[in-house]
C-alpha cells in the first residue's frame, strides 16, 4: 500500500503535494478531535456531568485524601482548621480573663500566664485570622470567578499541608510545657539567646515560618487564579469586590510575609542557635531592628486579616441590600490604597522606643491618612443600605455589628496615631480593646456573617435563622462587654501582658466587667458551632442560590459538584444572575475527559489558553513532610538544614519531575 | 429601658472608680504638665472622633429606616443599577469631611507633640533610671560627685522643677511610664532615651513597667513621690547618710548575718561591708514605701514574707529563698528596719 501511493505521491508536482498532506494532517486532526470529549452542544446535561465527575473526581481512600489537590477540599480543610484554632485560641483567652478577674489573683502563675497570652496571640494571629482568610478564599474565589479549579493546585495542598504541621508543632509544644512565653511579637533582646533559654522561642520562631511559608503559597495561588482564571468577560471592573479584597491582600501577602520570615528564621534563630549577634548591642547589634523588621510585617498583618473582611461584607450588603456596592470603583481604589498605606505605618507601633520626632510626625499623619479610604468603604456600604432595602438575616446583622463596632475601634486607632496621646496609651488595656475591636468588630463579626453566608454553599444547607441571631446578640453584647471596660482598664493604668495587678487601683471592676463578658462572647460562639453541626444535619435544604445572589458561585448546584461547573459560564455585567433570565451564557469546547480549565486575559479576561489541570498528587504532602521535618529539626541543631536539604530536594524533584508533553490536537473554542 | 439601666449600672462604678484612684495611677491624674497636655489633646480627639461616630451612626440607621419606607432601588424594581446623583456629593462631602477632620486631629498633634518636645530642653535636675529584671536602679547625677545618690524603686521629683530621667536597660526591654506625670519611653540596651517631666502636684504615684520583659513583669513598679522642693532636697541629703549603726542587740546579729552573709554579695547598704553591686541599694530601704519594685507596701509583716520565701511571692525573681533559721530572720528584718 505505502509503495503506491509513495510512488503516485512522489510523482504529483510540489504544489500539489503540499495540498494533499495538509489535507491529511487536516483529516488525522479532525479523526484524533472526533475521539475527545469536550462539553458543548451535543454533550450536556446528566452525560456530560457523568463524564466531567470521572474526570475530576481523585481517588478514593486516604492516599486520594492526601493526594487532594480540589480547592473545595483543600479550602474546607483550611477553613476547620483555622475554626479549631479559634476555639484552642479562645480557651486561651478565657483562662487569661478567669486569672485578671480578681487583683493579686493566684489561679495561674506568671510562668503558664505568659504562655498563655504568647499562645493565644501566636495562634490567633498565625494560626487563625490569615490561614481562616485564604482558606475562603481558595473554596469560594474560583467558584466566584466561574471556573474549575484555582491555579497550582498542587501548591495549594503543599501550603495547607505546611500550615497544618506549623499549627501541630505550635501546641504540641504548649501540651510538652514548652510553648512560647514571650508573647506573639517576641522582643529581642528577650527573646535572644540570654533572656530566653530553652526552646520555648524558637518553637515560635519555626511556626512562624511554617505559617509564612503556608500564607506565601496560598497567595501566590489566590493572586494567579484571579489574575488568570476568571470566566470570559468578567473583567476586572466587572470582578466581585471579594476578589478585588483577596488580589490586593494576595499581594500584600507576597511583600509583608517576607520580612517576618526573616527576622525570625534568618536573624533570632541564628542568634541563638549558632551564635551570632544580630540583635545584641554588646556586639554591635541592634535590639530595635527586630522591631522594625516585625512590624514592617506586623502592621500590613492587621490589613491582611482585614481588607478579605471588608470582601465579605461588601458580598453581604450586595445580597442583602438587593443592588450592588454603591461606587464600586471608589470601594476598588480604596482597598487598594488601603494595601500601599499600610506599609507605611509600622513605626507608629514603636513610638515610645525615641526615634526621630520628625518620623514620628510621618508615621502619624501616615497613620492617620489610613482612615480614610476605610471611611470610603464605610460610606459605599452605608449608601448601599440607604438605596436598597435591607433584609436583616443573620449575614446582615453581622454587617451591622461590624459597623458599630469597627468604627469605634478605628477611631480609637486615629487616637492611638496621634504620638502624645500614643505614648500614655501605649502597651496598655486600651490598645488591647482598640486591636479587639478592629479584628473582632473588623474581622470575625464579618466572618462570622459570611461563614452563615457560604454555609449553604458548602454544606447544602442552611443555618438556623433562629439560634444565628440568638448567637449574634450573645456575640454582639459579650463582645462589648468585655472590651469597652478595656478602654477604662488602660486608661487607669494597667499595662498588656501583666498576669496580675494590685488591688486598689480602681481596676476591679472594669477586669470583672472584662471577664463576664467574655463568657457571654465564647457561649454565643459555642451556640454558633452547635447551629453549624446541627444544621450540617438538620437544616433546610439550600438549593443552589438560596440568598437571590448575583455572583457566579450560586450559578452552581449546593454544595458544587467536584467540577464546579458543567459549563463556564460567561459574564456580561457585573451582578450577572440578577441580569440574565434562568441561564447563564456559556464557554463550551473544554475537555470533559480530562481536567481542563479556561485561562483568560489579564485585563479584559477573553479567552486565552486551556490548561490542563494537574492530576491529585503525593507530591506536595511528601514535600511538606520534608521541609516540614528541616524547620523542626533546625531548631535543635543547625545541622539540620545542610542535611534535610537532602529530603526537600529528593520530593521536590519528584513533585516538579517534568512530565512527557503529547501533543494534542487544537480545539476551536466558539 | 433595662438596657440603659444595665448600661448606667456598668458605667457609674467606672466613673467612680476613674475619680477615685487617678490620684495614683492613672491618665486622668493630670499632675505634670506633660499629662496634662495630653489630656486636653485626648479630649479633642474624643470630641472629633464622637461626632464622626454619631454621623456614621445616624447615616445608618437613616438608612434602614428609609428602606421600610420608600422604594429602593432593587434587583426587584429592575432599577438596580440606577444611584441618586445626591450620592455621589454626599460622597465627596463625606471625604472632604474625614479629610478636614483628620488634618485638624493631626495638627492638634504636631503642636502639642512639639510643645512637649520644647518643654524637655530646660531641665534642672537629672536622673538616671536603669531597668533591670525586675526592679529600677535610681541615680540622682549631681556636679559633685559626693552628692551622686543610688537608690531603688522609689523616685522623689521636686515639683515644679523640669526633670530629665535618662533612660537605660541592662538588660531587656523595659518602658518607664507614670501614667499621672507623662506618656511613656522604652529603656533600650545599647540605646540612650529620656523624658522630661515637670510636676505640677505634690503626691504619690505608681508607674507600672509598660513593655513586657519577662516573667515577673506585672511586678515591676516604680513609686514616684512628688514633694516641695525643700523636702526633696533634705530627702536627698538624707539618702545621701550612711545606714545608721544598728542599736539593739537583735538588730545588730541581723547586721552581721546581712554584711557578712549572703545578702551582701548582691545588695549594697552604704557604711557598710555590703557592697554588692547587682540588686537594689539597701541603704534606706526602710524609709521607701513599697518592697520588691511595687510588689507590696512596705512594712514589718512584708518584710518578713518577702526575706523568709521572695520566691512564693514574685516567682523567678533574682532574690533565692535561703532558707532563713528563724531567729536569722527575726534579726535580719530587724536590722532592716532600721534603715530609715
Amino acid at each position: 500500500m505505502t509503495d503506491i501511493r509513495t510512488d503516485s505521491f512522489e510523482a504529483m508536482p510540489a504544489r500539489e503535494r503540499e495540498r494533499v498532506r495538509v489535507e491529511e494532517e487536516n483529516r488525522r486532526l479532525a479523526q484524533e478531535r472526533k475521539k475527545i470529549a469536550r462539553d458543548g452542544p451535543k454533550l450536556k446535561g446528566a452525560k456530560l456531568a457523568a463524564r466531567l465527575d470521572l474526570a475530576w473526581r481523585r481517588p478514593p481512600g486516604i492516599v486520594g485524601w492526601l493526594a487532594t489537590v480540589d480547592h473545595k477540599e483543600i479550602g474546607r480543610r483550611y477553613i476547620l482548621t483555622a475554626l479549631g484554632f479559634l476555639v484552642l485560641g479562645g480557651i486561651m483567652a478565657l483562662f487569661m480573663r478567669l486569672q485578671l478577674a480578681r487583683p493579686d489573683n493566684s489561679m495561674i502563675g506568671a510562668e503558664r500566664y505568659n504562655q498563655l497570652f504568647s499562645m493565644h496571640g501566636s495562634t490567633m494571629m498565625f494560626l487563625f485570622a490569615v490561614p481562616v482568610m485564604e482558606g475562603v478564599a481558595v473554596y469560594i474565589i474560583p467558584l466566584m470567578l466561574g471556573t474549575r479549579s484555582t491555579a497550582f493546585p498542587r501548591l495549594n495542598a503543599f501550603s495547607y499541608y505546611m500550615y497544618l504541621f506549623g499549627g501541630l508543632m505550635l501546641w504540641i509544644a504548649f501540651v510538652l510545657n514548652m510553648a512560647p512565653d514571650v508573647g506573639w511579637f517576641e522582643y529581642t533582646p528577650l527573646s535572644g539567646p540570654q533572656y530566653s533559654p530553652g526552646k520555648h522561642t524558637d518553637i515560635w520562631a519555626q511556626m512562624v515560618t511554617y505559617t509564612e511559608v503556608a500564607a506565601l503559597a496560598a497567595a501566590v495561588v489566590l493572586v494567579c487564579t484571579i489574575l488568570k482564571a476568571r470566566a470570559p468577560g468578567m473583567t476586572l471592573a466587572r470582578m466581585p469586590l471579594f476578589a478585588w479584597a483577596m488580589l490586593v491582600e494576595g499581594i500584600m501577602i507576597i511583600f509583608a510575609m517576607p520580612a517576618v520570615a526573616l527576622v525570625t528564621t534568618v536573624l533570632l534563630i541564628p542568634d541563638r542557635l549558632v551564635g551570632t549577634q544580630f540583635f545584641n548591642a554588646g556586639e554591635g547589634g541592634d535590639a530595635l531592628l527586630f522591631q522594625h523588621m516585625f512590624w514592617f510585617f506586623g502592621h500590613p498583618e492587621v490589613y491582611i486579616i482585614f481588607l478579605p473582611a471588608t470582601g465579605f461584607v461588601s458580598v453581604i450588603v450586595e445580597t442583602f441590600c438587593r443592588r450592588p456596592v454603591f461606587a464600586h470603583s471608589v470601594v476598588v481604589l480604596a482597598l487598594i490604597s488601603t494595601g500601599i498605606l499600610s506599609f507605611g505605618l509600622w513605626v507608629h507601633h514603636m513610638f515610645a522606643t525615641g526615634l526621630p520626632r520628625v518620623g514620628y510626625s510621618f508615621f502619624t499623619a501616615a497613620s492617620i491618612s489610613v482612615s480614610i479610604p476605610t471611611g470610603l468603604q464605610i460610606f459605599c456600604w452605608l449608601a448601599t443600605m440607604w438605596e436598597g432595602k435591607p433584609r436583616f438575616q443573620v449575614p446582615m446583622l453581622y454587617v451591622v455589628g461590624f459597623i458599630f463596632t469597627f468604627v469605634i475601634g478605628g477611631l480609637t486607632g486615629v487616637i492611638l496615631a496621634a504620638v502624645p496621646l500614643d505614648l500614655q496609651l501605649h502597651d496598655t488595656y486600651f490598645v488591647v480593646a482598640h486591636l479587639h475591636y478592629v479584628l473582632i468588630g473588623g474581622a470575625v463579626f464579618p466572618l462570622l456573617g459570611i461563614f452563615t453566608y457560604w454555609f449553604p454553599k458548602i454544606t447544602g444547607r442552611m443555618m438556623n435563622e433562629r439560634l444565628g441571631r440568638v448567637s449574634f446578640w450573645l456575640v454582639f453584647f459579650g463582645f462589648h462587654a468585655t472590651f469597652l471596660p478595656m478602654h477604662w482598664s488602660g486608661m487607669l493604668g494597667m499595662p498588656r501582658r501583666v498576669y496580675t495587678y494590685p488591688a486598689g487601683l480602681g481596676l476591679e471592676v472594669p477586669n470583672l466587667i472584662s471577664t463576664v463578658g467574655a463568657f457571654v462572647l465564647a457561649f454565643g460562639v459555642v451556640l454558633f458551632v452547635v447551629n453549624g453541626l446541627v444544621s450540617l444535619y438538620r437544616g433546610a435544604i439550600a438549593g443552589p442560590n438560596p440568598w437571590g445572589a448575583a455572583s457566579l458561585e450560586w450559578a452552581t448546584s449546593s454544595p458544587p459538584p467536584v467540577y464546579n461547573f458543567e459549563h463556564i459560564p460567561v459574564v456580561e455585567s457585573d451582578t450577572p444572575l440578577w441580569d440574565t433570565d434562568g441561564e447563564l451564557p456559556v464557554v463550551s469546547g473544554l475537555r470533559v475527559d480530562q481536567k481542563e480549565m479556561l485561562l483568560t486575559t489579564v485585563v479584559a479576561a477573553t479567552p486565552d489558553v486551556r490548561e490542563p489541570v494537574p492530576q491529585p498528587s503525593l507530591w506536595p504532602f511528601i514535600s511538606a513532610c520534608a521541609v516540614g521535618l528541616v524547620f523542626a529539626a533546625s531548631i535543635f541543631s543547625a545541622w539540620a538544614v545542610p542535611f534535610g536539604l537532602i529530603p526537600c530536594g529528593i520530593a521536590l524533584i519528584a513533585w516538579f519531575w517534568p512530565k512527557e508533553m503529547k501533543r494534542h490536537p487544537e480545539p476551536i473554542i466558539s | 429601658m433595662s438596657l440603659r439601666a444595665s448600661a448606667k449600672a456598668a458605667v457609674l462604678p467606672l466613673l467612680l472608680g476613674a475619680c477615685q484612684y487617678q490620684q495614683y495611677q492613672s491618665d486622668f491624674g493630670g499632675a505634670a504638665v506633660e499629662d496634662r497636655q495630653f489630656l486636653t489633646l485626648f479630649w479633642i480627639f474624643i470630641a472629633v472622633c464622637g461626632v464622626m461616630y454619631v454621623l456614621v451612626i445616624a447615616f445608618m440607621l437613616a438608612g434602614i429606616a428609609r428602606a421600610r419606607r420608600a422604594e429602593a432601588n432593587v434587583v426587584e424594581t429592575g432599577r438596580h443599577h440606577q444611584s441618586d446623583p445626591l450620592m455621589r456629593s454626599t460622597l465627596i462631602g463625606w471625604t472632604a469631611l474625614i479629610g478636614v477632620g483628620l488634618a485638624a486631629l493631626a495638627i492638634a498633634s504636631f503642636f502639642t507633640d512639639r510643645s512637649m518636645a520644647k518643654a524637655a530642653t530646660n531641665e534642672k535636675l537629672s536622673v538616671t533610671v536603669t531597668g533591670k529584671q525586675w526592679w529600677w536602679d535610681i541615680q540622682y547625677n549631681a556636679a559633685d560627685a559626693s552628692k551622686t545618690l543610688r537608690t531603688a524603686n522609689e523616685l522623689h521629683l521636686p515639683v515644679g522643677v523640669p526633670t530629665r530621667i535618662l533612660l537605660q536597660s541592662s538588660d531587656v526591654i523595659h518602658s518607664f511610664w507614670v501614667p499621672s506625670l507623662a506618656g511613656k519611653q522604652d529603656l533600650i540596651p545599647g540605646r540612650a532615651n529620656d523624658i522630661t517631666v515637670v510636676p505640677t502636684r505634690v503626691g504619690i504615684f505608681r508607674g507600672p513597667c509598660a513593655e513586657f520583659c519577662g516573667l515577673q513583669h506585672a511586678h515591676m513598679a516604680l513609686v514616684v513621690v512628688v514633694e516641695p522642693y525643700a523636702d526633696f532636697i533634705k530627702w536627698w541629703d538624707h539618702q545621701l547618710q550612711p545606714a545608721p549603726q544598728p542599736t539593739t542587740p537583735l538588730a545588730l546579729a541581723g547586721y552581721k548575718y546581712v554584711t557578712t552573709g549572703p545578702c551582701s554579695a548582691c545588695h549594697a547598704i552604704g557604711g557598710t561591708p555590703a557592697n554588692g553591686q547587682i540588686a537594689p541599694d539597701l541603704t534606706h530601704l526602710a524609709s521607701r514605701k513599697s518592697l520588691a519594685a511595687g510588689t507590696m507596701p512596705m512594712g514589718e509583716g512584708q518584710l518578713y514574707g518577702w526575706v523568709e520565701d521572695p520566691q512564693s511571692i514574685k516567682p523567678g525573681v533574682n532574690m533565692p529563698t535561703i532558707g532563713l533559721e528563724p531567729g536569722q530572720l527575726h534579726a535580719v528584718v530587724a536590722y532592716l528596719e532600721t534603715l530609715k
